[in-house]
């Protein structure tokens, strides 16, 4: 019997390309920051999602779609850098280039490679495809940063293209009992990946002023979605049978209730779990998420090549240990102050 | 299952009454006749209990999806929900199959007589074939605690709907623990019932409690006011020489009343009496907790049953000479059980409830208030000239309980106490029903003897669902009679109201978790404050 050992080659033996610090995800050889939370010189973005881009830096560096978002959020008048899907750049010997992750328009992963050694941080990402953003590329490495919001075998969601039959479907009822439809989902990302599918042969479509933003941010660089800005000036009494988009932070406020009468749908990966919906108060939750479900998380792992996993925010613990335990990868997790959930816009 | 499945996902997703009612509707038109029964058991809470172990159900289920069992209780510790966290972590189905409601619920009651190994197979053999919400409505049904959010009313307004028959009717036929592998549809509505069902109770009327002032009621002349007595409500049938009694709970229990069984002797065929069965000597009724000593028992030695003599407080006659009476006013059914009682020998077995005579309100309530003094809970005000209802109605009956106010809890959580007795699950956490959900309202500790403590100790320890820490969470089963002092609305809580000195009345073994109260019941008691 041959006992095979492990190749034994710590950690200690070369510094990390990437740590933790109280900043943010950080390199010290190009001396540059992934997605920080505290002010810093130079910001590489991952994607506009408000717990990822945050205000402060002195230089921002992000896909080039996502410079008008960065615009609407948090000014114009910043030093952004917008750079191309695979299109290398070098800081101080570290090769850095922007691949896409398929969360939302101009979502990437990072990747840095130094010394023949490769780093991938995935942002938050998804593999399936959602006909709005880039689709998620496969980039191998040897280190792989992963998030892990629904790193749990519960989280299996339906494809997507069943979801958006759903959703119509919906609708259409609702329509026929002469309902108005709510439909909630972050303005940024799930609202454009829901308006993509909309059957517009149903009824009318109307948006929430924070989902009219980011659409018209995102017109400004060739996207073109439909519905109609909600605004005082609106005959309320001409929104018949229609689609209201909204971000989660409009339900049970007066301006919702002025579309009486609804019914209201929340469309999110928690929509998974019957308790989040009860919790929600919604008439439907249609899990349609913007993340990986556990499926997708275990291919990426996989497919990476990867001989060190870093876990972040979800379920971090759970999702490090099983890697390990089930594929020998080594695992350890990554405390960043990314938020569980994706943004919540209030107006 | 799929036209059930359907059914289970519109109730599911709607609070409103109509729409549940026309689901089950929609349902029983396109429905297997055969379904039917076992759908109609389903949704009135009578379904069978769990066949596997759910450390079982855990374990196959964490194989089938190639987890580890550590992964799958962290999985269940975010779902909180067994049957739900198993149809989740299931891989999906490439082979989805269809199978009757029938089949399904007749191999649950099998697999409790089979080997775990069968059970393996068996159940593995459906998650294999089941995806989505019928998975979910398998696994619901295998761990024995499915919920549909309909009340028995609702389903009882959708067959008298369905059948084009009275609520009432409806109401009669599903009364007591009938069994969907005997009956049929045609038996169960459509079957001559002095004929074939000479055994079956009517459905008892139950009164609401009073709220206000009972001036608002208008002339004490025109009701019949009598002391509530706490013992068993029950119903005394003898019919075709048979006798039965039925609890209000729809439990027959002629076997545990030794002191009636002579009655189809004495009374003669078609006679059926509502009362108050309850342990009574010396001419006045003796404490529920001597009742309690009865319950339960198997065996009913000589000395208990002389501790603990019943009788039963007759308070209203439904059938006479086998005619249905329930329609003639209150003081000629009254008129005719007071005669009754007098002509046949009946050894005071049977006692004429008394009929309170007071001057006025004023009366009524000073007696109200000292009700305990009296052997009584209160007072029952009804109506002289009404008829006899069906379930629940306002208006004509009331009851009107002395104070401290109480409530009928479900307990949920246990946790061990302290000092004395620290190894002991002494600590509860009761909840009311919020629509088909319970939610907890409050913690209570005192109240219980050491005897019972350590029965019930016991049963936590062999009905744990889960544990978090210390807490452990139980089968929503034991029904507890809490008292407290005061009531108030609260945000801190999730039922959303915080009582003041909370404590165990005592143990209701005569209750179902069903039949415990809910949470608008004690928003109502809020709303009752002076
Ligand atoms: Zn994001
Ligand atoms: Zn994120």
């Amino acid at each position: 019997m041959t006992v095979l050992k492990r190749q034994k080659r710590t950690e200690s033996q070369y510094m990390k390309l990437l740590t933790v610090n109280q900043k943010g995800l950080y390199c010290k050889q190009a001396d540059v920051y992934l997605d920080p939370w505290k002010p810093v010189d130079t910001a590489l973005i991952s994607h506009g999602h408000s717990d990822h881009m945050r205000w402060g830096m002195k230089n921002y560096i992000c896909q080039e779609q996502t410079v008008p978002i960065l615009n609407l959020r948090i000014g114009a008048e910043n030093n952004v850098r917008a750079v191309a899907y695979n299109d290398p750049f070098e800081i101080n010997g570290v090769k850095i280039s922007f691949h896409p992750a398929g969360h939302i328009i101009g979502s990437s992963q990072i990747r840095l490679e130094y010394e023949g050694e490769v780093w991938v941080f995935t942002g938050d990402y998804k593999i399936v495809s959602d006909g709005v953003s880039q689709p998620y590329e496969l980039v191998k490495c040897d280190h792989f940063i992963t998030e892990s919001t629904f790193g749990l075998p519960i989280y299996n969601f339906p494809d997507p293209h069943e979801i958006y039959e759903d959703i119509n479907t919906f609708w259409r009822k609702n329509v026929a009992l002469g309902y108005n439809t709510v439909l909630l989902g972050y303005s940024l990302g799930k609202a454009q990946n829901i308006l993509a599918h909309l059957d517009q042969s149903i009824g009318d479509i109307y948006l929430h002023g924070a989902v009219a933003n980011t659409n018209e941010a995102l017109a400004t660089i060739g996207y073109d979605f439909p519905g109609v800005r909600i605004t005082p000036e609106n005959d309320r009494s001409k929104i018949k049978g229609a689609v209201i988009v909204a971000p989660p932070s409009a339900s049970d406020t007066p301006w919702l209730r002025k579309m009486t009468p609804y019914k209201i749908a929340m469309c999110s990966g928690w929509m998974q779990l019957r308790g989040a919906r009860r919790r929600r108060g919604v008439d439907k939750g249609f899990p349609l998420s913007d993340h990986c479900d556990w499926q997708q998380l275990n291919q990426a792992v996989q497919d990476t090549g990867a001989k060190h996993v870093y876990v972040t925010h979800g379920y971090e613990n759970n999702f490090s240990k099983w890697v390990s335990e089930e594929y020998g990868i080594k695992s350890s997790i990554f405390k960043t102050l990314y938020n569980d959930e994706e943004e919540e816009v209030s107006e | 299952m799929r036209d059930f499945v359907k059914l289970f996902e519109e109730i599911d997703g709607t609070t409103k009454t109509n729409q549940k009612i026309q689901a089950i509707v929609d349902y029983l038109q396109v429905a297997r006749e055969e379904d039917k029964v076992f759908a109609i058991a389903v949704l009135t809470g009578n379904k069978p209990s769990r066949p596997a172990k759910t450390t079982d159900l855990r374990l196959w289920a964490s194989e089938l999806a190639n987890i580890p069992l550590w992964l799958f209780e962290e999985s269940y510790y975010i779902v909180g929900d067994l049957a739900e966290s198993l149809s989740l972590i299931l891989p999906k189905t490439s082979a989805e199959a269809d199978y009757s409601l029938e089949q399904i619920i007749t191999e649950v009651v099998r697999l409790k007589k089979v080997t775990v190994e069968e059970q393996k197979e068996v159940i593995t053999g459906y998650w294999n074939h089941l995806s989505g919400t019928s998975l979910f409505v398998f696994n619901k049904l295998m761990t024995g605690n499915f919920r549909v959010g309909v009340s028995s009313k609702i389903v009882v307004k959708a067959l008298a709907k369905y059948l084009d028959k009275d609520e009432a009717v409806i109401e009669h036929r599903l009364i007591g623990k009938w069994d969907p592998f005997t009956e049929t549809m045609a038996s169960l509505f459509e079957s001559n019932l002095a004929e074939d069902k000479h055994f079956l109770p009517y459905p008892f009327y139950l009164a609401y409690a009073l709220e206000g002032d009972p001036n608002d009621l208008g002339d004490l002349s025109e009701w019949v006011v009598e002391p509530k007595l706490d013992g068993i409500r029950g119903q005394l049938i003898v019919r075709q020489n048979d006798l039965f009694v039925w609890s209000r709970g729809e439990d027959l229990m002629t076997e545990k009343f030794p002191e009636f069984a002579k009655l189809n002797q004495i009374l003669p065929d078609g006679t059926v009496i509502d009362g108050e069965v309850i342990p009574w000597k010396d001419g006045h009724a003796l404490d529920f907790n001597v009742m309690q000593t009865r319950i339960g028992r198997k065996n009913l030695s000589a000395k208990i049953l002389q501790e603990a003599p019943l009788v039963m407080v007759c308070y209203d006659l439904l059938e006479w000479n086998g005619e249905d009476i329930r329609t003639k006013p209150l003081y000629e059914r009254r008129a005719l059980l007071k005669a009754i009682l007098e002509t046949y020998p009946l050894d005071n077995i049977l006692i004429l409830s008394e009929h309170k005579q007071f001057a006025n309100w004023e009366e009524a309530k000073a007696f109200r208030e000292n009700a305990r003094v009296h052997f009584a809970e209160g007072l029952m005000l009804k109506r002289a000239d009404s008829p006899y209802e069906v379930g629940r109605k306002r208006g004509n009956w009331y009851k009107w309980k002395t104070e401290p106010m109480s409530i009928d809890g479900v307990l949920i959580y246990a946790q061990s106490g302290s000092g004395r007795r620290a190894n002991l699950f002494t600590d509860y956490t009761f909840a009311v029903w919020d629509q088909e959900q319970l939610v907890p309202f409050t913690k209570a500790y005192s109240g219980l003897t050491d005897k019972e403590l350590i029965t019930i100790d016991n049963w936590i320890k062999r009905n744990t669902i889960d544990k978090f820490g210390p807490v452990r969470s139980v089968k929503p089963e034991l029904v507890f009679e809490l008292a407290f002092e005061g009531i108030n609305l609260s945000t801190r809580h999730k039922s959303g109201v915080a009582l003041r000195f909370p404590r165990i009345l005592r143990w209701r073994k005569d209750k179902l978790a069903k039949d415990a109260n809910t949470k608008e019941d004690l928003l109502d008691l809020i709303k009752q404050k002076p």
